[in-house]
């Protein structure tokens, strides 16, 4: 397929960024573009314009600052996927990075643009739900940080105000006592997630001392499965009660399905499969 | 890499049209590049079902860049009819199916007009400048509930939407259902699938206004089938058409019609004189490409206490689609139904098909056509069976088979030319290790994992057939196939064949038997295909029909070459013709081996003569249409072994063991290549592929983002094995090989799932067997219980 | 209209084009190396892969605009002096390919993959190959062509190649 017509930016610093995109408020900002382009050539989006941040030094790189692992927007699935730094301080963010869509996306699909993009079965929101982490953004009122929990709006709709950049993400390290898992049930096809949960599992003397468990693929953007969590907490951390936990991993969930291979009932099942899943996996991991 | 042996016929030789491939040369139509070239795309309905009340371009028109906006009614006025059936069916409802459509849209993706532009971008960003005013009408999608009282009409001509009802029977089927032990009843679905070759269609129209010479590259399996049809729908003499198929990238069916978007290319040459490029987007393959498959249906099955199957009751709905594709009436008519036998005893067989439109692509042949329905329904047949007199599925397969045969006569039709079911279906457990699995399927069992075996025992029909008969039948074209094969001053060789090669590896294993019937190296043979100019006549490549059919004829034209190369032979050796013998690419004389000329020599003699009288032509090429005096059955057994996660529904291929037979083989490597894709196509309709619509006819799988194909990560190895029990229907003893992994595999797949799932009392589930699909049935089961 | 500069197969493309032009279309109507095909609309099917700047890249999924001043191969540029790549050898002695179309795209995922991974697992080169779909093989033969590919490239050396 072919794209309408637009515009295109190549700002070579993040200023020269922020004034083409007030200058051009309907523009969309291109990184890796493994999602925006197949939008465009779709036609399922036509802006104006596109601001494409690859020629902006220092936007990709991955960095230990404390104890949070700092990453650039632009940086690559690949890069995350190859990083000692990833391996060695939040292992579950490499090996889940290897189920994210496929090689060639990986090499250049990006992880300020999978969270900018909030798609509603992509893997990167949910795992950045589960680790905790947080987003920088510049914007003309300058930079902030919006803690992850804050930064899912809706389908395709972040707290990413008109004319801001997501410029890095914090990650942080895990800490001692803690496990994570992502586990993923990929559509046959697109090798989105139909249903995807990463559980990050803190235990302390064999008690669950903070369970963070995210899902995507299931509601309409990516979302903490609470309940579950707090069924967890303070439990002793056995089959049975991450089973009773995972049983709950629905409730409040706005749950999604489709016509052709995943309903709204089958989702529901198995983000309660998948749960459990998760967090046996999760707690097998803690070290 | 298996050595070539001294005859290259049945040696695994490497494929010589694949340096091409591999280092990015292939001549796919896009690839194509002609000046002045402009582009062409199709606006397409939204609608299933819409009346086009007015269509208004002069946006477009006006648009920078677009030199050309048309409409249906363009094309009528200039003369353009409508795409001519390929199969007449008696009482068929005859419908007209215009390239553009002229008063209704009856499908999302039926063509509503055409734009040419300098350039794809243009052409697209034109499309959304034409404005259609549209009167959205009901649609129907289901071909059974098309069928019923007050059902929206999909063409007011054909009452309750019903195109053809075909009936056919064998044997005395109700006296085997009143003396049946027991009866098995179920209605299976077998859902509507894409062929989705990776190279979506394309065309490129070039007219010469001064020749009057019009050319088309297109994507297709079939040129001379294509250069007849557009003479028929464009009035235009074949004569001055020429098609050309070059590299073609896949059809599995799909690339066999002429099309409406090809004809429009063509008109567009014509009226512009200029060449008209047309490239399909996979989003418009999926709407406008044919569909195959979507047949629902209602069995009832009689058997006898030991397992033997005696009747078989089947009713048929056919999903055509809305209109009748060229040989849409053919694939759920002769294709299924005298099929309905299958490599069993199974004396007593009656079925009704009725053929459907609705509001849908239209359907045709897609990889196996008609066959696999047949084989699909029978084998599930069998295991239902098999679950109610709690037997063996192997046993009683075993008890059913035909006995080893030639020239078998059907009780509804077919003459099944050879077979050996038993061994294939004895190979075939052998080689998974049945007896083992079983135990291992118990032992599992207990630990609460759910591995299943799932056999598939099949015969398919290849090699269509003798012409006159299919002509008798309702065929509008011969089913033989033509070959030119010259021979060159310097004893080279050039083969002209009406086959066409997409994947299958005609360029390597038809110049394989040609060299080994003239004793000459390999390097020696050429092979040319896919062009109305340079060949005869063509039938071309489906229903596995090439090697059994084409090569055939090439085999007929090279023993014609040969008599008359004795007769060369004999003048150049002083002796008597009855006296020359040829062997290894020599001529001499009986008895004195010494006294011989080469084929080379014999062959300069023919174009530089010496010896020869001059009242023996010069010259050494013969021509054969090959009309084949019956079919071809091949055959064979398969087993898979799944793991389903009962918990989740997803089933995991644990295994997979082809056994067939082909007949004799002219490359083994080519043949495993066959089987492999062909069973990878099938157990991915049984598993993942589905064209589903909602119910105002509204597609849902539009992309390959949706319609899910088998990746390599899903899949184990395919373990092959052959046996070789050769065709008396030819003299080469071939089979045809290319859909038999799609005929079986689809059975085999969903009787492993469901047997699988036999603990929790699963019975039956309908395809594809996509992880809810199954989670729901193991709940059903257990809410039942 | 914007200036692009593509070096592809070590050869510099220079043209004027539409912000709009994909990659796959510059390379295949300004550079006219049609190796590289478009089988899908959807980033799916990885017939239009080619190595970027070193790495596997669905060429459908780039603009143009995007890859100025980029470093391409495409399977064009993979033989070198007339002698075919390890992997383009393993395909054709394995019968790895049938109608051809997906050919050039799997050759250029396995070409990065081999780099990444140069003794993978019969899974590992599976998982590879998520991302192209091949309807002719049922990627049997594919899967046996890369493993032997990384068998002649661990064995002998390997061309080299513009984006090494």
């Amino acid at each position: 397929m072919f794209p309408a017509t637009f515009e295109y930016y190549a700002p070579t610093t993040l200023e020269e960024a922020l004034e083409v995109l007030r200058q051009n408020p309907e523009a969309k900002i291109l990184a890796g573009g493994h999602s925006l382009i197949p939008a465009l050539k779709l036609r399922l989006t036509t802006p104006p314009a596109l601001v494409d941040l690859r020629r902006i030094p220092g936007l990709a790189g991955i960095r230990l600052e404390g104890d949070h692992l700092v990453i650039g927007a632009m940086t690559t699935y690949y890069d995350i996927q190859t990083s000692d730094l990833v391996r060695q301080h939040v292992p579950v963010l490499a090996e889940a990075t290897d189920l994210v869509g496929d090689l060639q996306v990986r090499n250049w699909g990006t992880v300020g643009g999978s969270l900018a993009h909030s798609d509603p079965a992509g893997d990167y929101p949910a795992i950045m739900l589960a680790l905790g982490a947080e987003v920088r953004a510049r914007g003309p009122q300058g930079e902030r940080t919006i803690p992850i929990d804050q930064f899912f709006v809706g389908m395709f709709t972040t707290a990413l105000q008109p004319g801001e950049v997501l410029t890095e993400v914090r990650v942080p390290v895990m800490p001692p006592g803690t496990g994570a898992a992502y586990v993923k049930f990929p559509h046959p096809a697109s090798r989105y997630a139909v249903v995807g949960i990463c559980a990050v599992v803190t235990r302390e003397d064999n008690i669950c001392r903070q369970a963070r468990v995210a899902v995507t693929g299931a509601t309409l953007q990516a979302t903490r499965a609470t309940a579950a969590e707090q069924a967890l907490q303070g439990q002793p951390l056995n089959p049975d009660t991450i089973r009773a936990a995972a049983e709950r991993a629905p409730e409040g969930l706005t749950i999604v399905g489709d016509r052709v291979f995943a309903s709204e009932e089958y989702r529901t099942h198995l983000v309660r499969v998948l749960t459990r899943r998760a967090l046996t996996a999760a707690v097998e991991k803690i070290r | 890499m298996v050595q070539a042996p001294e005859r290259p016929l049945g040696a695994a030789v490497k494929r010589r049209e694949d340096p091409r491939f591999i280092t990015g040369q292939g001549t796919y139509v896009d690839n194509l590049k002609f000046v002045g070239a402009v582009y062409l795309a199709i606006l397409r309905s939204p609608y299933a079902h819409a009346r086009i009340k007015k269509i208004d371009a002069s946006r477009a028109r006006a648009h920078p860049g677009v030199l050309a906006v048309f409409t249906g009614e363009d094309l009528r006025r200039d003369g353009i009819g409508s795409i001519p059936v390929g199969w007449l069916l008696p009482d068929i409802r005859l419908v007209p199916h215009y390239p553009l459509a002229v008063d209704k849209a009856r499908y999302v993706g039926d063509g509503v007009a055409a734009v040419v532009a300098a350039d794809r971008y243009t052409a697209y960003d034109a499309l959304s400048l034409i404005d259609v005013e549209y009167e959205p009408l009901p649609a129907v999608v289901d071909q059974e509930a098309a069928t019923k009282p007050g059902a929206p009409l999909v063409h007011d001509e054909a009452p309750n939407n019903i195109c053809f009802k075909f009936v056919l029977s064998g044997g005395n089927v109700d006296q085997a259902f009143a003396e049946a032990d027991g009866v098995v009843r179920q209605k299976v679905i077998n859902h509507r699938v894409s062929g989705s070759s990776v190279e979506p269609r394309a065309a490129l129209a070039v007219f010469h206004p001064a020749t009057g010479e019009l050319t088309l590259y297109n994507t297709n399996q079939n040129p001379h089938l294509i250069r007849l049809l557009l003479a028929l729908t464009m009035n235009y003499p074949e004569h001055k058409i020429r098609v050309i198929a070059p590299d073609v990238g896949g059809g599995f069916g799909t690339k066999i019609y002429l099309y409406p978007d090809e004809v429009v290319a063509c008109y567009a040459a014509m009226k512009l004189g200029r060449p008209v490029k047309w490239v399909e987007t996979r989003s418009e393959y999926l709407r406008a490409t044919i569909h195959g498959r979507d047949h629902i249906t209602y069995f009832e099955a009689a058997y006898k206490k030991d397992g033997t199957i005696t009747g078989l009751k089947v009713t048929t709905y056919a999903n055509l689609g809305a209109y009748i594709s060229p040989f849409g009436p053919l694939i759920p008519t002769f294709l299924y139904v005298p099929m309905l036998h299958g490599p069993y005893k199974l004396p007593n067989v009656s079925a009704e098909v009725y053929g459907v439109f609705t509001n849908t692509t239209p359907a045709d042949a897609t990889r196996g056509a008609g066959r696999p329905e047949a084989t699909y329904l029978l084998e599930r047949m069998v295991d239902l069976v098999a679950r109610e007199l709690n037997m063996d599925p192997a046993e009683v397969r075993r008890r059913n088979v035909l006995e080893p045969f030639e020239n078998y006569q059907t009780p509804m039709a077919f003459v099944y030319d050879s077979g050996n079911y038993p061994a294939t279906l004895e190979r075939a457990l052998e080689l998974v290790g049945y007896r083992q699995l079983r135990e291992e399927q118990r032992r599992l069992r207990e630990q609460g994992r759910y591995i299943g075996i799932g056999l598939s025992t099949y015969v398919e029909v290849t090699g269509a057939a003798p012409s006159q008969i299919a002509v008798s039948l309702g065929a509008q074209a011969g089913l033989f196939e033509s070959a030119i094969v010259r021979v060159h001053p310097t004893g080279k060789v050039t083969l002209f064949t009406g086959s066409h090669t997409h994947g299958q590896g005609h360029e390597t294993t038809f110049a394989q038997a040609i060299a080994d019937q003239f004793g000459i190296p390999l390097d020696d043979v050429e092979v040319v295909h896919g062009d109305t100019a340079a060949i005869p006549f063509g039938l071309g490549t489906y229903g596995s029909r090439s090697t059994p059919v084409g090569l055939t004829a090439a085999y007929v034209a090279g023993q014609r070459v040969l008599e008359k190369a004795k007769r060369i032979a004999a003048h150049l050796l002083e002796a008597a013709e009855a006296d020359i013998v040829f062997e290894g690419g020599r001529f001499f004389v009986r008895g004195a081996p010494e006294r011989a000329v080469t084929f080379q020599e014999v062959a300069l003699e023919a174009y530089v003569p010496r010896k020869i009288p001059a009242d023996l032509e010069l010259g050494l090429e013969a021509s054969a249409f090959f009309n084949p005096t019956n079919f071809v059955f091949p055959f064979g057994t398969h087993v898979a072994v799944v793991e389903v996660d009962p918990e989740t529904g997803q089933v995991k291929l644990l295994r997979y063991v082809a056994v067939d037979d082909v007949g004799r083989v002219i490359n083994p490597m080519v043949v495993d290549g066959q089987v492999h894709g062909g069973v990878v196509h099938g157990l991915g309709q049984a598993l993942w592929e589905q064209v589903v619509y909602d119910e105002h006819g509204n597609l849902l799988t539009g992309t390959w983002l949706d319609y899910a194909m088998p990746k390599a990560a899903d899949l184990p190895f395919i373990e092959t094995d052959r046996l070789v029990t050769p065709s008396p229907a030819n003299p080469l003893g071939v089979k045809g090989a290319g859909e038999t992994g799609t005929i079986a595999a689809t059975p085999a797949v969903v009787n492993a799932v469901i047997d699988a799932l036999a603990p929790f009392g699963v019975r039956h589930i309908d395809m594809p067997l996509t992880p809810e699909r199954v989670w729901r049935a193991i709940r059903a089961a257990q809410t039942q219980r | 209209m914007a200036r692009v500069s593509i070096r592809i197969n070590g050869v510099v493309h220079e043209a004027d084009v539409e912000p709009r032009l994909l990659l796959v279309h510059f390379i295949r109507e300004v550079a006219g190396l049609t190796g590289t095909n478009i089988g899908c609309d959807t980033s799916q099917c990885g017939a239009c892969t080619v190595i970027l700047n070193g790495r596997a890249a669905k060429s459908c999924t780039f603009l143009a605009v995007q890859c100025d001043g980029s470093e391409i191969l495409t399977v064009e540029g993979l033989a070198k002096d007339g002698q075919l790549h390890p992997i383009q050898q393993a395909f054709w002695e394995k019968h790895g390919l049938q109608c051809g179309y997906c050919t050039p795209g799997m050759i250029m995922t396995a070409y990065h993959f081999l780099q990444m991974n140069p003794n993978p697992t019969e899974e590992q080169i599976r998982h590879a190959l998520e991302g192209n779909i091949c309807r002719c093989t049922g990627y049997h033969n594919i899967v046996k062509a890369i493993q032997y590919a990384a068998e002649l490239m661990r064995g002998g050396a390997p061309a080299a190649t513009p984006a090494d």
